[in-house]
């Protein structure tokens, strides 16, 4: 077009395009957008000579100071390393008793117990050790394998049930699915179990069944023995459940639980510090 | 078909459009908002209240969160850009669909088989497990016939145009439709097990699978959320405005520079991953360039109402279209910025990302379509006006607060959440579990989910307008008051 066309409301130049009634104002790029993507690109050239950039067929341009973030993180890492080596070494050759005993240890085995069992051990057992069904509480004095610190610390090492040589292992008959009782004797033996948790005597007959059967891992009282991971069934805690129908539930074909062997998962001195932890929780013997 | 009148200089050409295809993409793109938006807010719910997952393994989380992001990225988001794109290059080269209605109606059935196909595969568990690119190989296939029928139509329609100039809308429209054709197809390359069965395998493996997968995931966003929508915010806000485009020479430089540099910009999903340093460089150098050539659609987008800002005041379609493009600007600094290492190192893997996202998705995309879509529908239903004015200004305001719930909540939770990962106490051990920043998170959560209400709510409101408006009715209400000398509000031009 010979003539420019000027739009009416600014006064600019038009391009003389039009489609489907629009038409294009041809204002020049605003100066500060011009301005500020050269500095964007400068800055950019700057940081790729500067940092680990261009590849060629078997390698990179490697940057002014050789930066990788390898490197970067090996190096951060080593340095955490090197900030702990002195606790280490005193975790390492204390026994999880005498962390107990040195105040010093203590603490910093409850901060590091704490990050711990929040990340590993809370899914299941709950913040605190709340626990849950099937999911024992570690805040109780209720303990399958004992109580104490020691026990504890084994427990968390070796798992229940788990991958290690010595695991703490148990398992209860499937009293009603392998037909050793049959549905009446399960309802007594219930009962009985129910009756020594109530505090009183129980029924004489089912008592036998009890002796019989039973007695072995739970104890002539029912309290339970630490060594085959029999629980204590006069406590009220009810692991799999409360009522009869639950008791008899377990004893009719059992659940048991598993945990993790933390040997291999964890290192020695965070088993130490989450042991102490947890012993802490409430219910350490 | 509809008649319609192109009018260059003085001489009237009359051209038949295909308007009955945009009338079918346009419901398309409605419906399967709708869908999209509400999968959203379920899902968000399910995060503040997880028992909300109903234990079903079809409503669940995993399975759901594809049907959200494919419902609002390719089924609401494509139904809009199809509808859009095909509308606009009818008009901006006055001339028909190329392959007429059988090939347009091939590319609107294949599109929603393909959608649903998706859908039904992710609820029912059928995956390839990459993110926005979840469908197996058959739906992938599918897609692929159609995007090439798609492509076909397009071009061919240039092709066949008498215009001598190609108008820039239809530039971004033909990179977007090019670009996510090779990235769909590279990236979803893969091998079926069996050819009556769903499951296949993805060629890339290892760190190459995440380098193509960002390479795809991010030029989705760049050229199917980005320059896409770009060609719908350069045919609707100077048409919504009755204002030329501000200015062409920036047109041409903001298109090619950011067509050069989003291609690249992917490695910086994977800052500190297995990812080469090198490359990691490169994405993250890429990302901050390409700062400016967004913003270069932004400065375009509002400078058009240069000598029209009253226009603001009256016309609330305006008012989508214009906090379109401030949403947009502000997601295109936000993302250079968190794709500098120092900063991603902080941002990556939280809800920081989430609000970064949904930013672009509800504050830009979604708003340019709603204001492309005010604007279409009593062109394509041959209405005078829309049904009511008003309540596109409540639709305005419910929208742009949800949004502002959303992403100030996820901003909050994000930076919380990345601050709370890399706390240590005083004897070097982390200061939180990662419970416990999940807890921390929960206000957050529902705080979110009320701003994903709101939107919903809005939504809601435009359908009822739009159903309205394809009728026929006109609400009685007060009209905007009008500034002197200007068009009447929402005639378009």
């Amino acid at each position: 077009m010979a003539t420019v066309e000027r739009d009416p409301l600014t006064g600019t130049e038009t391009t003389g395009h039009e489609w489907d009634g629009i038409k294009e104002l041809n204002s020049p790029i605003p100066r500060w957008w011009v301005f500020t993507l050269w500095v964007c690109i400068v800055w950019g050239i700057g940081y790729v000579i500067v940092y680990p950039a261009w590849p060629s067929l078997s390698d990179y341009t490697r940057g002014f100071f050789g930066y990788s973030s390898r490197a970067e993180l090996a190096s951060e890492l080593a340095q955490v390393k090197a900030s702990r080596a002195g606790w280490l070494k005193r975790f390492e050759e204390a026994s999880v008793v005498d962390v107990a005993k040195d105040n010093e240890l203590l603490n910093y085995a409850m901060a590091g117990g704490r990050v711990i069992f929040a990340d590993n051990c809370a899914p299941c057992h709950g913040s605190g050790g709340a626990g849950a069904k099937g999911y024992p509480v570690l805040a109780d004095d209720d303990w399958l394998w004992g109580g104490t610190l020691e026990q504890v610390h084994e427990t968390i090492r070796v798992g229940v049930r788990g991958t290690h040589d010595d695991t703490r292992d148990s398992s209860m008959p499937k009293f009603g699915v392998d037909e050793a009782l049959d549905k009446a004797q399960i309802a007594a033996v219930a009962d009985y179990v129910l009756a020594l948790a109530g505090g009183s005597a129980g029924d004489a007959a089912a008592k036998e069944i009890y002796v019989e059967q039973c007695e072995g891992c739970h104890g002539e009282d029912g309290k339970g023995l630490h060594e085959s991971g029999g629980p204590n069934l006069t406590d009220g805690i009810w692991l799999y459940g409360e009522g009869r129908d639950a008791v008899m539930a377990q004893i009719n074909n059992p659940k048991h639980g598993v945990m993790p062997t933390w040997e291999g998962r964890l290192d020695g001195v965070s088993i130490k510090q989450v042991a102490i932890y947890v012993h802490s929780l409430g219910g350490g013997q | 078909m509809s008649e319609a009148t192109a009018t260059v200089g003085a001489v009237p050409t009359p051209v038949a459009y295909d308007e009955d295809i945009v009338k079918k993409l346009f419901i398309a793109t409605v419906f399967w908002g709708v869908i999209g938006f509400v999968a959203g807010l379920y899902i968000a719910l399910q995060l503040a209240f997880p028992v909300l997952n109903l234990g079903l393994e079809w409503t669940t989380f995993g399975r759901l969160r594809p049907v959200h992001t494919s419902g609002v990225v390719f089924a609401f988001g494509g139904n809009a850009l199809i509808a859009t794109s095909l509308y606009v290059v009818q008009r901006t080269c006055r001339a028909t669909l190329f392959g007429g209605r059988a090939l347009a109606g091939f590319v609107f059935w294949g599109y929603q088989a393909v959608i649903v196909l998706a859908a039904l595969g992710y609820v029912l568990g059928i995956t390839q497990g990459k993110e926005y690119a979840e469908p197996e190989w058959y739906v992938d296939i599918l897609l692929t016939v159609v995007w090439v029928a798609y492509l076909v139509v397009f071009a061919g329609t240039l092709f066949k145009r008498k215009e001598p100039h190609i108008y820039v809308a239809n530039w971004f429209f033909l990179a977007f439709i090019l670009t996510v054709a090779m990235l769909h197809v590279v990236n979803a390359l893969a091998v079926p097990v069996s050819l009556t069965g769903a499951k296949s395998y993805v060629v890339w493996a290892g760190v190459q699978d995440a380098l193509t997968q960002w390479w795809y995931g991010h030029n989705a966003v760049g050229f199917f959320l980005t320059a896409g929508f770009l060609g719908i915010m350069y045919y609707f806000i100077p048409k919504q405005a009755n204002r030329p485009i501000y200015s062409y020479r920036l047109s041409i430089v903001h298109f090619w520079s950011l067509i050069f540099l989003y291609i690249w910009a992917g490695p910086h999903h994977l800052h500190y991953t297995a990812l080469p340093d090198w490359a990691q460089t490169l994405g993250m150098v890429f990302s901050v360039v390409l700062w400016m050539p967004s913003w270069g659609g932004m400065v375009n987008g509002i400078m058009t109402l240069s000598g029209a800002w009253d226009k603001l005041r009256t016309d609330p379609v305006l008012r989508f279209l214009i906090t379109s493009m401030a949403f947009y600007g502000m997601s295109t600094f936000e993302g250079p910025a968190m794709s500098i290492k120092a900063v991603n190192s902080l941002s990556h893997y939280t809800d920081w990302t989430i609000g970064h996202v949904h930013s672009g998705a509800l504050g830009w995309v979604a708003f340019v379509s709603f204001g492309a879509l005010y604007n279409l529908a009593p062109k394509l239903w041959k209405r005078e006006r829309l049904y009511s004015m008003r309540l596109v200004t409540y639709h305005f305001w419910t929208a742009t607060i949800g949004i502002v719930l959303y992403i100030t909540s996820m901003w909050i939770s994000g930076i919380m959440q990345g601050l709370m990962w890399r706390a240590y106490d005083s004897l070097g051990f982390l200061q939180y579990s990662f419970i416990e920043t999940v807890e921390a998170m929960h206000p957050y959560y529902v705080i979110r989910s009320l701003g994903g209400v709101l939107f919903v709510v809005g939504s809601l409101i435009m359908v009822y307008n739009l159903w309205k408006t394809a009728r026929g009715e006109i609400r009685s209400e007060d009209v905007y008051e009008e500034a002197p000398g200007t068009a009447p509000a929402g005639a378009g031009s």
